[in-house]
This record gives structure tokens, sequence and C-alpha cells, in this order.
């Protein structure tokens, strides 16, 4: 699904962020993404969704080889792809239900589609009963769950997920991930960053350790391995 | 594109009109201003072609006979312009009737010119009328050839002299209203750049989940577009009541010979369409600018 040779890249102040990656992910597989701050985990999934494209090598996901795809095609590519951050990102005017709906808007998708598919995927997350209500008025945990939704609402092949546990607690943390795993077995690919020791310990997947912009540690079933 | 993103575009364009209040007020206020320059300009500048025009189809040749002639000369010059296919009429006016309309046309002036009674410097003169205005030209040139023509005038001095002044008053209002255009597009592309930045968080979720360029860009250019269009509301209705009055109770009362103004129809639903498209366009110029400027896709 994912597939990264030889990645290198540098931001234009200069920054060596990802200095030589190579890296395999399968369909269907869930990801963590470790290492300590700075080291480059979000730039390197930035590449997955080409927010930032690599100064060096090639980068294929679902089979679109991003370094050379032109500009007018990235639409089309993220539509694939589901984007979660720490911050939820919600639009603040906007209902619960409309954020979601807002997804499948604006890639033209048709009134009676978009009223059947919202309602699945709040009801997924557990979002059911509050779908009148504003991003205001919902705790953390609710607000990334809308997130959540709004990010897989256009069915994608993969979630890339970039500390989504990093302003909740404990306990709201697990929930959050227990979505994330149902959405996982469902088939969707996830590649998620996370600084969440407990999580990564218990909640077992593969994970990837990146330090100073290269793969220090790859484990199936792996651990943390850092203080938390 | 669907009707419902249609819908949606002139919806969100709206919203951002009302949204950003004060800016939306003070581009439609520039458009407005500017489109009544330019409108006021426009019916001017259509007038005053108008009657230049009305001139021009007036004019008549005056061929001045070399005093050298005979009378049999004369005659025979006068016999040839009439058998010119395009030549309407000859009617001969002696130097002596020459003189006393050039005295009469100069009022108080003309007293002086009355010396010349003993010794008339002017000469016997044929007028010709063409049949249509726009053979002046060529019938002038054909008499030119003639025997006994000492020289062949016709109305064009006075037709340029009128064309001269359009053309100065033009080029002077075209300088005034490119500023006032550009002033009116640069408010119009702020208010845009107001506009993204105050949605840059829906851009920034529209690109994440792949809606086009298109589809980010539309609302932009509508709301553009509609600063523009409501900008030419008030000139239109302005200038449309104005020029009604101008012409159904004043220019009737107008006695200058060749007065005469651009009858209302179609000349009102000419400026009307000059003027919504003018502003459409410097509306959607405006977006254009700060949709590439602002909003990097
Ligand atoms: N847009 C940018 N321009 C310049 N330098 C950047 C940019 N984004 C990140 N960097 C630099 O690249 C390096 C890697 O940053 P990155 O955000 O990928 O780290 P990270 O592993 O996600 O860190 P954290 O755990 O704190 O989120 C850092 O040194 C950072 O300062
Ligand atoms: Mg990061």
């Amino acid at each position: 699904m994912i597939e990264m040779t030889d990645v290198y890249k540098t931001y234009s102040n200069g920054v060596v962020a990802i200095n030589g990656i190579n890296v395999k992910i399968k369909t269907g597989e869930f990801v963590y993404v470790v290492g300590p701050s700075g080291a480059g985990k979000s730039t390197f999934i930035k590449m997955m969704y080409r927010e930032e494209s690599p100064t060096n090598g090639n980068i294929i996901v679902d089979g679109v080889s991003l370094p050379k795809i032109r500009n007018t095609k990235v639409p089309l590519f993220r539509r694939n792809i589901g984007v979660v951050f720490q911050d939820f990102k919600l639009l603040p005017t906007l209902t619960v239900y409309e954020n979601v709906a807002f997804a499948m808007e604006v890639i033209e998708k048709t009134p009676e589609e978009i009223k059947k598919r919202v309602m699945e995927v709040l009801e997924l997350v557990g979002l059911k009963h509050k779908v009148r209500m504003l991003p205001t008025e919902l705790s953390g945990g609710e607000q990334q769950r809308v997130s959540i939704a709004r990010s897989i609402v256009n069915s994608p092949k993969v979630v890339i997920a970039d500390e989504p546990t990093g302003n909740l607690d404990p306990e709201t943390s697990w929930e959050i991930m227990n979505i994330f795993d149902e959405i996982n077995k469902s088939g969707t690919t996830i590649v998620m960053a996370t600084h969440n020791k407990d999580i990564v310990n218990n909640m077992k997947h593969r994970v990837i350790a990146i330090e100073s912009g290269k793969i220090a540690r790859d484990d199936l079933r792996g651990e943390y391995g850092y203080e938390a | 594109m669907k009707l419902n993103t249609l819908q949606r575009h002139f919806r969100e364009s709206g919203k951002s009109l009302v949204r950003n209040g004060w800016m939306t007020f003070a581009s439609v206020s520039a458009v407005t201003v500017t489109l009544l320059l330019v409108g006021v300009f426009f019916v001017i500048m259509m007038n005053l072609n108008h009657i230049a025009t009305n001139v021009e189809n007036d004019v008549e040749i005056r061929v001045h006979i070399d005093p050298a002639a005979t009378v049999e000369n004369q005659k025979t010059l006068e016999a040839k312009i009439k058998k010119i296919a395009k030549v309407d009429s000859v009617v001969y006016s002696p130097k002596e009737k020459e003189l006393t309309n050039m005295i009469e046309g100069m009022g108080e002036n003309g007293e002086a010119f009355k010396l010349f009674e003993q010794d008339n410097p002017l000469r016997d003169v044929l007028v010709v009328k063409t049949k249509t205005p726009q053979d002046v030209d060529q019938v002038s040139k054909k008499i030119e050839t003639f025997e006994y023509v000492q020289s062949v005038k016709y109305g064009k001095e006075y037709v340029d002299n009128l064309f001269n002044v359009v053309n100065i008053a033009r080029n002077i209002g075209v300088v005034l209203i490119i500023g006032l255009l550009f002033t009116a597009m640069f408010l119009i592309s702020n208010t845009i750049k107001i506009t993204i930045i105050a949605r840059r968080k829906e851009i920034e979720i529209m690109r994440l989940v792949g809606a086009t360029n298109n589809f980010i860009r539309w609302p932009f250019f509508l709301e553009g577009l509609w600063l523009g269009v409501l900008g030419a509301i008030i000139p239109i209705v302005l200038i449309g009541i104005t020029y009604s009055n101008l012409f159904k109770y004043v220019s009737p009362k107008i006695n200058i010979p060749f007065f005469e103004l651009l009858p209302l129809s179609p000349f009102i639903y000419q400026i009307s369409v000059i003027l919504i498209l003018l502003g459409g366009l410097i509306g959607i110029w405006g977006s254009l600018m700060s949709v590439r400027k602002f909003l990097k896709v």
C-alpha cells in the first residue's frame, strides 16, 4: 500500500528531517510511528499524503508515485487517504453532522449519499445522539471522534493519524484507539505517529521507530522502547 | 458542475459578502463610483460622436471657380459635375452672394468686410450636394481634377475639429477611468484576501479531503463577481433615470443645429450591459489576483 525508497527530505531552511528511509507497509496493516521529538515522524507521514514532497527518492501510495503526479491530480489521490490530527481541525461554526458532511460535499457527493454515509460513520464512532451539537459543546474525546468520522467518511484505503491522542486523557485515548482498531479490522490501513507508550505496549501492532530522520527499529508487534 | 455544487458556491459566496460587511460595502462603493463615471463618460462620448456624425452627414462640397473661367466655362463645369452619378444637386452662388453671406454670418464683426464690396476677393462657388454623405470625399477628389476648379472645400474641417474635441475628451476620460478601475479592482482583491484568510481552515480541510482546486476557487470568483455586479446597480439606475429625463424634457428645448441625443432604446440597454460586464470583469479580475497570490494550490 505504501512504499518508500531512499527517501530524503531537507526543508528549505536546511533542516534534514528525513535522512534515507526505505519502508514497505502492506494493505490492512496497523503501524505505529514512534521516536523522540523532532525525529521526523510528522514529516515521514506528511509525505504519505503529499503534504510534503521528498527532496530525493520515491514514494508509492496505493499505486500512485507521489513525486511524479501532477498537482492537479493530488485532490483525486487525497480522496483515498483519511487524515486525523492532534488538534482535530474541526470547523467551529458547523455542527457535528455538518463537519462530517463537509468532507463529502466538497468532493461533490449527492445529498442522498451524504445523508446515508454520514449517519453511518457517526454511529460507528458513537456520536449518533450528538449530531446537532457544535464542536465547542463536545469533550476533547468527542471532538476527536468527529474528526475520525470525517477522515473515514469517504471510505479511504489508508488512515494517517499524527498523535491523535496527544491532547486526550488516558481513558479517552483508549476509547479513541478502540475506534481505530475497529476501522483497521474492516481492512483499512492505519499509520499513526504517537508518543503514547501505554497504548503502543498494550495494543500490539507493528512499530517503526524514527531517530534523526532514519529508521532505528521496525518490529512487528513491537514495543514503544522509550521512556514515556 | 452539479446543481448542488453550484448552489453551494452561491451560498458560500453570499455568506462571505455578509460576513465581510464593511469591506463588501467599501468595494461595492468603489465600483459604484467608478462605473458611475464610466457611464457618464460613455453617455457624453457616444452623444458627441452622434452629433459629429450628424454634422458629417450634412456636409456640402463648395467648389471655388477659377476667376479666369468665362461664363461659358462655368456652365460646362456645372454640367460636368451634374453628370457625376453620385451628385444630387449643384447650385451656383456668385461671389457677391458669398460675401453677403459671410458678412451676415459674422454679425458685428462683419462690418469690417463691407470694404471688400468694392473689390471682392472671393470666388464664385458651386455648392454640390451628394446623394449620400459617404460619397463626399470621393466626389470632391473627382471635381478637383476638372478644369477651372481653383479649390474644393467641404465640411470636413469642421467635422475634424469636432472629432478632435471628442478625442481629447476621450483620452482624459480614459486615463481617469483606468485609474479608478484599478482602485476598485484592488479593493475587491483585498476583500477577497480577507475572505481567503477567514476561510483558511476550511480551505485546509478541503485540500485534505481532496476537493479540487476549481471547487475551492469558485466561491471566491463568485464573491468578486457579486462585488462588481452589485456596484453596477446604482450607476445603471441613476444614468437610466437621468438620461431618460434629459431626452424627454431637456433635449427638445435645445435649438442648436445638429444637437440631438441618441434615442433611449437601445442606448440605455447598451450602457447597462456595458456597466454590468465591466463591473463583473473587475470583480473577477480582483478576485483572480488574490486567489493567485493567497490560495496556493
Ligand atoms: N515546515 C518545516 N520547515 C522547516 N523545518 C521543519 C518543518 N517541519 C518540521 N521541520 C523540522 O524537521 C525536523 C523534524 O520535524 P517533525 O515535525 O517531522 O518531527 P516529529 O518527529 O514529528 O516531532 P514531534 O514528536 O515533536 O512531533 C525538526 O527538526 C523540525 O524542526
Ligand atoms: Mg510531529
